[in-house]
């Protein structure tokens, strides 16, 4: 069953960190990383750009407008996600726990991925 | 690369054959798959170029003999350590295969990998993965596509499975009698999850997937000749054939699923109903029955009717009684209550779903959703039969499903 990991953090959390915290946070990243890797759930994942760098499209009078920034001024952004194959949801949730994001004040959402598959009913 | 059909399939046969002699004649199991998979590609490559040789077997087994033993050459030289492996290489390097290696050992070579591939030390994703390759020959990257992962991540899922079998100390040989029943019910489950992986896939562009079903046929119609006497085996696969009869009529044009009562019945498959039905009865004369033999029984009562009005519903609602009798379980009851409702109204199919509520496998499922949905629209109760199917539409992770459902449920707004 694969769930996508979203997170959610406050953009610039990093750059409050010692030295020494920002290396263990992208060691911590990395075993985890590695881990889910020799595991085989690792299906994929990105880190997005600081939300600063953000486009928005919304409709203003019934055309698409373009705006920079984020849509909402929100304290928390989506700042990245990363998809994992795994034998059972508390599994997937045990991986989200242990996110490092989540110490800094962050958030992760797990959520599982509709898949092509169906039976008749 | 495209290898043709006849290449192919011979291929597929040969692969758990010569694993099996290999891993006989070295041991190592997880070194022998590396190099009959590396063979297997060679094989694929040279095969259809040079036409195939004149005793396809020994080809296999001789190049990957080779492989193996290339293998552990570079590995002595990396670690540059005494030879010990090498007295047991043998001298075939370049020649053909001896008579040997192509005796009736086959038969239980193959058996006995199926046994290790679905190792309860291994988790079912990984039983599944290892199965596929192993014993149906199939590549990595085949596997990789089948099930929509990356094939760096199912190259380490078939090693991971392959280290946890070395670990658990499994050897290769068939496991001790009073484990046999058990593992073979692993075996069966295993190849059911490939089944279903390919059954319920979309027909559109996902045809990768939708072959699996035909590689979970195939490998049970091996394991069929392998055990004839087995009425749970003969079960598999006569429930996979009459499953797979409804393929044609099960979406349509749209992709939208079909309900079993809807489906255009001159769409199924009848070689394939015959061979199964002809199966299940069969086996039940001799067997005692089982889960398969009672699912595919189900399956051949309802594949009988030319017109959904003419299923012989009391006659089903017995099997799933008995089929909750031995195998207890609130996927079944879930179609129990179709069935009760069938025969006797369904107010009582209702009933039979209630006690599930508190069910804690089944309670907040779709399916359990979706089957209420269905009865309290028999029922005459709209209003409540739309919740119950939007509430399956919110709660299933199957795209098809859900518009199903939500269609289902569009069709009760006024």
């Amino acid at each position: 069953m694969k769930y996508m990991l979203l997170i959610f953090n406050r953009p610039g959390f990093v750059e409050e960190l010692t030295e020494q915290e920002r290396d263990a946070l992208f060691a911590e990243v990395g075993t985890i990383m590695q881990e889910l890797s020799e595991s085989g759930e690792w299906v994929g994942g990105e880190a997005l750009a600081d939300p600063s760098t953000t486009k928005t499209v919304v409709a203003k009078g019934g055309q698409p407008a373009v705006t920079d920034g984020p849509f909402l001024e929100a304290k928390e952004h989506f700042a990245g996600y990363l998809t994992v194959d795994c034998e059972t949801e508390e599994r997937a949730v045990e991986i989200a726990k242990r996110w490092p994001d989540v110490r800094y004040g962050g958030r992760m959402e797990v959520r599982a991925i509709m898949n092509d598959a169906g039976t008749e009913m | 690369m495209t290898v043709p059909a006849a290449v192919e399939d011979l291929l597929r046969t040969l692969a758990p054959q010569v694993l099996g002699t290999l891993v006989r004649r070295h041991g190592a199991f997880d070194a022998c798959e590396d190099a009959v998979q590396e063979a297997l590609l060679a094989a694929a490559v040279q095969w259809p170029e040079d036409g195939v040789p004149e005793n396809p077997r020994g080809w296999l087994l001789t190049v990957a003999t080779r492989r193996l033993t290339d293998q552990w050459r570079s590995e002595r030289a990396r670690r540059d350590r005494e030879a010990a492996v090498f007295t047991r290489e043998r001298g075939d390097e370049a020649g053909p295969a001896l008579d040997e290696d192509a005796r009736p050992g086959d038969r239980d070579d193959t058996l006995t990998l199926l046994f290790l591939c679905c190792h309860p030390a291994l988790s079912p994703s990984s039983q599944v993965a290892l199965t596929l390759r192993a014993v149906g020959g199939l590549t990595t990257v085949q596997i990789a596509r089948a099930f929509l992962v990356p094939e760096a991540t199912m190259a380490q899922r078939v090693s991971r499975a392959k280290q946890k079998i070395r670990a658990s100390g499994a050897r290769f040989a068939p496991p001790p009698p009073q484990e046999r029943d058990e593992r073979l019910r692993a075996v069966l489950h295993v190849l059911y999850l490939i089944f279903n992986e390919g059954y319920t896939a979309s027909n559109g562009p996902d045809l990768q997937r939708a072959d699996l079903t035909a590689e979970a046929i195939r490998l049970a119609r091996a394991l069929h000749r392998l055990l004839p006497d087995d009425g749970e085996v003969t079960g598999l696969l006569a429930l996979m054939l009459l499953t797979d009869a409804r393929r044609a009529a099960r979406t349509g044009d749209d992709g939208l699923l079909i309900p079993l009562t809807e489906q255009d019945r001159t769409l199924w498959n009848q070689d394939a109903i015959g061979e199964g039905t002809a199966l299940v009865t069969d086996a039940l004369t001799w067997s005692p029955p089982g889960p398969y033999q009672l699912q595919a029984a189900i399956a051949a009562v309802h594949a009988e009717a030319a017109r959904p009005e003419d299923t012989d519903w009391p006659q089903i609602l017995a099997l799933y009684r008995l089929l909750s009798h031995l195998s207890p379980n609130p996927m079944v009851t879930l179609n129990e209550a179709v069935a009760v409702a069938m025969v006797d109204g369904p107010s009582a199919g209702l009933d039979l779903l209630r006690p599930l509520d508190g069910d804690d496998r089944v309670s907040g499922h779709h399916r359990l959703a979706a089957v209420r949905a269905h009865l309290l629209e028999m029922a005459g109760d709209p209003d409540a039969a739309r919740e119950a199917y939007r509430q399956a539409a919110r709660t299933t992770t199957s795209l098809p499903e859900r518009r199903y459902l939500e269609a289902r449920a569009a069709r009760l707004t006024r």
